[in-house]
């Protein structure tokens, strides 16, 4: 218990301390929030008011995919080439330890990012209405999704390919993600694509949860979300080398 | 129980064996150096035991326990320095001793480790801003935090000038009045013979040569003479007025193939009197370690570990 209050602390403060991780996690998602919200250049879906209702949603699924999956796989990239996680295997810590410090770190982060994000967005006129409890549960399960993406790269590629490999994950899933751009404006095989990427599945189940609705049913997006949050860290932990 | 137990051990990568029927045990109070050029298969060796692979063949055994099947019960009670890396780079000393210490029940205090190993000094600077001796010595640190039984240290003093070379030596001899079992890999020959209670030559997998560093010197003495001096002398003139044949082993490093009798070197000096060669050193019925293992690991596959940096790689991994 020990061990882990310790390496919890370790690693949420080694987030923090990391610029480009707070510019990913903060920076990039406020920017795009309050940009898009002000300058008229996107479409507004179907069933939103104003900008900010399709935005909100979709920008806090960004900021969960950027937390776990971008920040979690390069960071960890780098501690594999540093043999810190090598080092690791011989101290008393385990990798469940490890895994779960890691967690917190990034629900740590992720809370963090909800408490900027949505202040933000409520002032430029979300109003959300809905369900928070399902909110929270598809964060949950898209953290574990987007966690295992991160690691399946971090274990299996060198760690400047993952931070480039991470990096154009996120464009691409942002671009895809339902996030800024909505699904209905992507071309049809795009779209397929887009509805089976968890990206998208995370800001339609949080869009359905505030009330907004998405371009698949929530019953898709959660189908989606589970899936993912099964079959990625599963082939992370069968493909990841520790040295 | 030996602390360390390794029997009959194999460890291949693929088609190459880097292991191959490898036998040695070390005790509690001991230090145990393991010697050998690159990729001789010394890092292999103490990573098996530290549980990073599982034998092809043969076993492991630390403190009476598989390190990998046991791995919970191992952990706690071993220190582990790896040859390079192994700590966050942008933590610094203080907050990674600190970070070590929560992983154990009873961990060494992290002020007291610090200073015993000379970072206390820079112990607020991150990881990658210390110099390649500070880094070391902070691993050094950070396989000592949760007080082992048994220490493996690969390659300790790489990187180390003389005065962090000097701490890490001191360290060691305290560790072994401690009662700890230290197990390190070194080319330091001089390291060898001052720290190490038992030596173990590794050459292409295999055991070369094991004992005392007394022993290891003492063993095939008597049968030779060697001397240091200019390089490119004239070895068959120096063969023919001795009688027997004359080698240069390495530029400037010569061996005689005579025994060590007063007669013999009389002899030697004479004519390296008469022909105003100034020598190095002379070494007579006695060999330093670094001979016995020159002679021992002689031969090619030393020859290519210095002279062929494009084949490091592989060697590396092998090693």
């Amino acid at each position: 218990m020990r061990a882990f209050a310790a390496q919890a602390r370790a690693e949420v403060a080694m987030t923090l301390r990391r610029g480009e991780s707070v510019l990913l996690a903060l920076g990039i998602p406020v920017v795009l929030l309050v940009f898009f919200s002000l300058v008229d250049v996107l479409p507004t879906p179907a069933g939103a008011r104003h900008r900010v209702d399709f935005l909100g949603p979709g920008i806090l699924a960004l900021a969960v995919m950027s937390t776990a999956m971008v920040s979690l796989g390069i960071a960890t990239g780098f501690e594999r080439s540093y043999g810190v996680l090598k080092r690791l295997a011989t101290t008393p810590l385990s990798r469940p330890t490890l895994l779960a410090a890691k967690t917190v770190a990034i629900l740590a982060v992720e809370v963090v990012q909800v408490l900027v994000l949505v202040p933000v967005a409520l002032a430029l006129g979300w109003r959300p209405s809905g369900n928070g409890i399902a909110a929270v549960a598809a964060v949950l399960v898209a953290t574990v999704a987007f966690a295992g993406l991160g690691l399946l790269m971090a274990g299996a590629l060198r760690a400047e390919v993952t931070l480039a490999a991470a990096n154009g994950a996120y464009l691409v899933l942002l671009l895809l993600g339902d996030m800024i751009v909505p699904l209905a404006k992507l071309p049809g095989a795009l779209r397929i694509v887009a509805e089976a990427l968890p990206a998208a599945a995370l800001a339609d189940a949080l869009g359905h949860a505030f009330g907004l609705g998405g371009s698949m049913s929530a019953l898709h997006a959660a189908v989606v979300l589970v899936v993912w949050a099964v079959a990625a860290p599963l082939a992370a932990a069968l493909t990841f080398r520790w040295e | 129980m030996a602390s360390l137990e390794v029997d009959s051990l194999v460890v291949a990568y693929g088609d190459v064996v880097a292991v191959d029927g490898v036998s040695l045990s070390a005790e509690g109070g001991q230090v145990l150096a393991v010697l050998g050029p690159n990729g001789a298969g010394k890092t292999t060796t103490v990573e098996t035991a530290e549980g990073y692979r599982r034998p092809t063949a043969g076993s492991v055994r630390v403190l009476g326990l598989d390190p990998v099947v046991d791995r919970a019960r191992v952990m706690p009670r071993i220190g582990v320095m790896l040859q390079r890396g192994g700590v966050y780079p942008a933590m610094c000393a203080r907050d990674a001793v600190r970070l070590f210490a929560a992983y154990y029940d009873d961990p060494a205090d992290g002020a007291a480790l610090l200073d015993r190993v000379g970072l206390r000094a820079v112990e607020g600077t991150p990881w990658r801003r210390l110099s390649g001796g500070e880094q070391q010595r902070l691993s050094l640190a950070l396989a000592l935090v949760g007080r082992p039984r048994v220490a493996f240290l690969d390659e300790p003093s790489a990187g180390m000038d003389p005065q962090a070379r000097q701490v890490l030596w001191d360290v060691v001899r305290g560790l072994r009045d401690d009662g700890v079992c230290v197990v390190l890999t070194t080319h330091n020959l001089e390291e060898a013979e001052r720290l190490a209670d038992n030596v173990v030559i590794l050459d292409r997998g295999r055991v070369a040569a094991q004992g005392t560093p007394a022993e290891l010197m003492r063993a095939g003495a008597g049968g030779e003479i060697r001397f240091g001096g200019p390089a490119g002398l004239d070895v068959a003139g120096l063969g023919s007025a001795l009688g027997a044949p004359v080698i240069e082993d390495r530029p400037g490093e010569y061996r005689v193939d005579v025994e060590a009798s007063p007669a013999n070197v009389a002899r030697l000096t004479a004519w390296l009197a008469d022909n105003d060669v100034a020598i190095g050193d002379l070494r007579a019925g006695r060999q330093s370690l670094e001979d016995v293992f020159l002679r021992i690991t002689a031969q090619p596959s030393v020859a290519e570990a210095d002279r062929a940096p494009r084949r490091s790689r592989g060697r590396r991994r092998a090693a």
